[in-house]
């Protein structure tokens, strides 16, 4: 077989097995070095599986050789292969850039054990946008989870132990949860494989387990994507995990539950329930709203930098929740470009926060007032990246909130009230991103700063700066050019409705 | 029917167990009491013919996470201490689950229906193809071998996982940059003044150690394989620092050897991957390993088995000696 035929398989292996060859690395820079080649070359091999799935469509693969439904298959299409790019880009991004604001966090004797982990996480949230099996799914769910708490533990806050420890409860109960629903749905379909229960669950739906699956499953997923009100976990994680991570993880990890969470509602449950896209709006349509609100509510009043851009994050679930529930190929087009136009926008403000923590002490509003003078290209960036969040016309924000409204105005009364929450969602975010840029460039420094360490430009190292207006830079290019996470947008909506009546 | 009356038994005691342990306040007693669940539930797995998943509760949920609990246990106080706020939320979520669940079993099929969908689709073929495709005659090491290897691999990453990160918080100790190796305990130990379990455990080493490479390539023809020989030889050396002291037990097996043996059990069974790649198959497929395809399928899974049982035993050993340095 060729090289490009084997990539499927090396997207998930080059990160898997560079880890264990990093913890024994002696020295955090090789440790780092390994790392961000590995997480470089993940980002390659996600670009060029989505070039293939662009040109040829989706792509299969036989782990072992054997064929489905008997050993674990591969499927990679384009919903797959837009989450792969976030997944795999953000890690790339986050790890070459990060050195500085990472050794800052960390003394150098547990760096490669960091960088291991990290090197899972990466290799678990590719598992699980690639597999085409349910239960390998949970195990990929199970190592990402399981290394995303020693990253969120590495934060030099003592609270981010604790943070954690609320993560480690709250997610293992979504995991288990996950994992009863797949178990019901073996117990009645014997399958694993997601193509193979598609068909076989069709003669079993009028029974109680397959009923009782997908609650399961859903709520399992939703604890995991944070859907309000399961998002306790998300905000004292976000706030005390080291500022890179909370960049890498802020742009994808949600994201890859609320994929799962997709794939198997539309595609398992959805065409062979009936009633179903009724429920789907039923349950997920109301805590997706209350999401928006309550998340952006919340947002206007927070001090801290990371607190309120978490809370935010609480709020960006719900519209790509609101759109999926519209359960309609506007509604998903507009739900899946956001998650694209979200990790952007979030992961360059998170970067932003990592940069102006490498100079200033405190992240309260108050300790960055004034700070645009001394760190003029990081407030720059942070501003750009805060008008895509708020979906300011000619970011990337606005491409899918635009058309999460047109979507939303497809729906009638239910949709036309969608649309008020998603309006008045927005102009919370001009207040609250409008709240930190104004603290960055009109605020007073507290007293006891001098005026000449004021007035001395002391920028954040320049390859995080770099990384960061690269990101920044392309929430301006996919808000003037959306071709790319568009195609794929509509691509993955029309292949998550093929079952619907 | 002896099954039936086994398993209500069984299963009435695991309930009182549970119970006893949310009820209990004396941490020390708790972590005995999931002990004896754990070994109850390795009965009811044996009752339900999967002896391979009863040997791993047996050794890793009984055995050696009763002693990490208990090494955790010297760094925390003795009793509960008493949380009111939430409970009858959780009381109200775990009841709302349960009852969900038990709505759920009035329409599944009955256990051991030979109809039921489960006995009807993928198994049948794994039982008839095994003997063709890999001839060994425990199909369930085939399949977590071989059909199912991908997965398999990913578990491994998760005990590789959970050392790093225990690794990670606590340190272990005599690695870079921790305490210095000879400020563990040496000669006075937990066992130390009692003559009985000192004697008892010098003689019983060996023979674990042996059973361990007994279950370890045993896996092809009954229960056992990497998972259980990783846990039970890690077994063997707990007990002997348990006896002889942890300082002891890290110059048999050195800490960079630990790192040593946790990455590269991970590595051996991913490099298998790589060489079938390599072979020109695809990851996994062990069949381009030997020139007749059923010998390479034998190959790989005793090759990415020995991986699988050294990392375990690797990282197990390394979470247990960096809670032990941490009790004192």
């Amino acid at each position: 077989m060729s090289l490009v035929q084997q990539l499927p398989a090396l997207q998930v292996a080059v990160p898997l097995l560079t880890a264990p060859l990093v913890i024994l690395l002696r020295g955090p820079a090789l440790a780092w070095a390994a790392a961000s080649a590995a997480s470089a070359m993940a980002f390659a091999i996600a670009i060029a599986l989505t070039a293939t799935v662009l040109s040829q469509g989706a792509i299969s693969y036989d782990m072992g050789g054997w064929p489905a439904p008997y050993g674990i298959t591969l499927n990679i299409d384009a919903l797959s292969a837009l989450v792969l790019l976030l997944v795999t880009g953000a890690s790339a991004v986050t790890l070459l850039c990060g050195r500085a604001s990472l050794g800052q966090a960390m003394d150098p004797g547990r760096q490669h054990l960091f960088f291991a982990a990290w090197l899972i996480v990466l290799a678990g949230l590719s598992g699980i946008a690639i597999t085409g099996d349910a239960f390998n799914v949970f195990v990929f769910m199970e190592i990402s989870s399981l290394a995303t708490y020693v990253l969120i533990a590495a934060g030099s806050d003592r609270r981010a132990l604790t943070a954690t420890f609320k993560y480690l409860i709250m997610g293992t109960i979504g995991a288990t949860f996950y994992l009863i629903g797949v178990g019901l749905v073996y117990m009645m379909t014997g399958t694993l494989n997601f193509a193979d229960m598609e068909v076989r669950i069709a003669d079993v739906t009028d029974h109680r387990p397959i009923l009782v699956a997908a609650g399961f499953i859903t709520v399992g997923l939703a604890l995991k994507a944070a859907v309000f009100p399961l998002h306790i976990w998300l905000p004292g994680a976000y706030t005390y995990a080291p500022h890179m991570v909370t960049a890498f993880l802020a742009a994808c990890s949600t994201k890859v539950a609320i994929y799962i969470l997709l794939r198997f509602d539309f595609l398992v449950f959805q065409g062979n329930f009936d009633v179903h896209a009724v429920r789907f709006v039923t349950f997920l349509a109301p805590l997706a709203l209350l999401g928006i609100l309550v998340g952006s509510a919340v947002a206007m009043v927070q001090g801290h930098l990371k607190r309120l851009l978490a809370f935010s994050s609480v709020a960006q679930v719900g519209y790509i929740l609101l759109g999926a529930s519209f359960a309609s190929a506007a509604g998903l087009t507009a739900s899946i470009a956001h998650m694209f136009n979200h990790a952007l926008a979030k992961g360059a403000l998170f970067l932003a926060v990592a940069a102006i923590a490498t100079r200033v002490a405190g992240l309260r509003l108050d300790d960055i007032a004034g700070i645009a003078r001394r760190m003029p290209f990081t407030a720059a960036a942070m501003a750009l990246a805060g008008a895509s969040l708020v979906g300011i016309p000619g970011t990337a924000g606005f491409v899918s909130k635009w058309l999460l409204l047109q979507a939303a105005f497809e729906q009638g009364a239910f949709g036309i009230m969608s649309a008020v929450v998603v309006v008045a969602s927005s102009l919370a975010a001009v207040y609250y991103v409008w709240r930190i840029v104004e603290a960055m460039y009109f605020g007073t420094p507290a007293s006891g700063e001098t005026a000449t360490a004021d007035s001395a430009v002391a920028e954040a190292p320049w390859p995080l700066l770099a990384g960061l207006w690269l990101v920044a830079l392309s929430n301006i290019y996919f808000g003037l050019v959306p071709s790319l996470p568009i195609t794929l947008s509509e691509t993955a909506a029309i292949e998550l409705l093929r079952n619907m009546p | 029917m002896m099954t039936v009356v086994f398993g209500i038994f069984l299963l009435t005691l695991l309930v009182i167990t549970a119970v006893a342990i949310v009820k209990e306040e004396n941490l020390f007693t708790s972590v005995m009491l999931t002990g004896i669940f754990s070994l109850l539930m390795a009965a009811n797995f044996f009752i339900l013919d999967a002896a391979d998943v009863a040997l791993t509760e047996a050794a890793i949920g009984a055995g050696i996470s009763t002693v990490l609990l208990l090494g955790a246990l010297a760094l925390t106080p003795r009793f509960e201490r008493k949380g009111r706020t939430g409970r009858w939320l959780a009381l109200f979520v775990v009841s709302l689950t349960t009852l969900v669940v038990m709505y759920a079993t009035f329409e599944k099929p009955r256990l051991g229906d030979p109809n039921a969908p489960v006995h009807q689709h993928v198994a049948p073929w794994y039982l008839e193809q095994t003997p063709l495709l890999i001839d060994i005659p425990n199909v369930v090491t085939a399949v977590l071998g071989s059909y199912r290897a991908y997965d398999t691999l990913g578990e491994v990453i998760v005990v590789l996982t959970a050392g790093i990160g225990v690794l990670f918080v606590l340190g272990l100790p005599g690695a870079v940059g921790d305490r210095k190796r000879e400020d563990l305990a040496t000669g006075r130990t937990y066992l130390s003044h009692h003559l009985v379990p000192q004697v008892v455990g010098r003689l019983l080493i060996p023979f674990i150690l042996l059973f361990a490479f007994y279950v370890q390539f045993h896996g092809e023809y009954g229960p056992g394989g990497g998972f259980q020989a990783g846990a039970i030889f890690a077994a063997a050396i707990i007990l002997y620092a348990l006896i002889e002291g942890e300082r002891e037990a890290l110059t048999v097996i050195t800490p960079r050897m630990l790192m040593w043996m946790m990455s590269g059990g991970a590595l051996l069974y991913g490099g298998v991957g790589i060489v079938t790649m390599l072979l020109g198959g695809n990851f996994l497929e062990y069949s381009v390993l030997a020139a007749n395809p059923v010998t390479g399928q034998q190959l790989g899974i005793i090759v990415i088995e020995l991986g699988v049982g050294i990392t375990v035993a690797g990282v197990l050993l390394a979470i247990f000696h960096a809670f032990a340095a941490r009790g004192r």
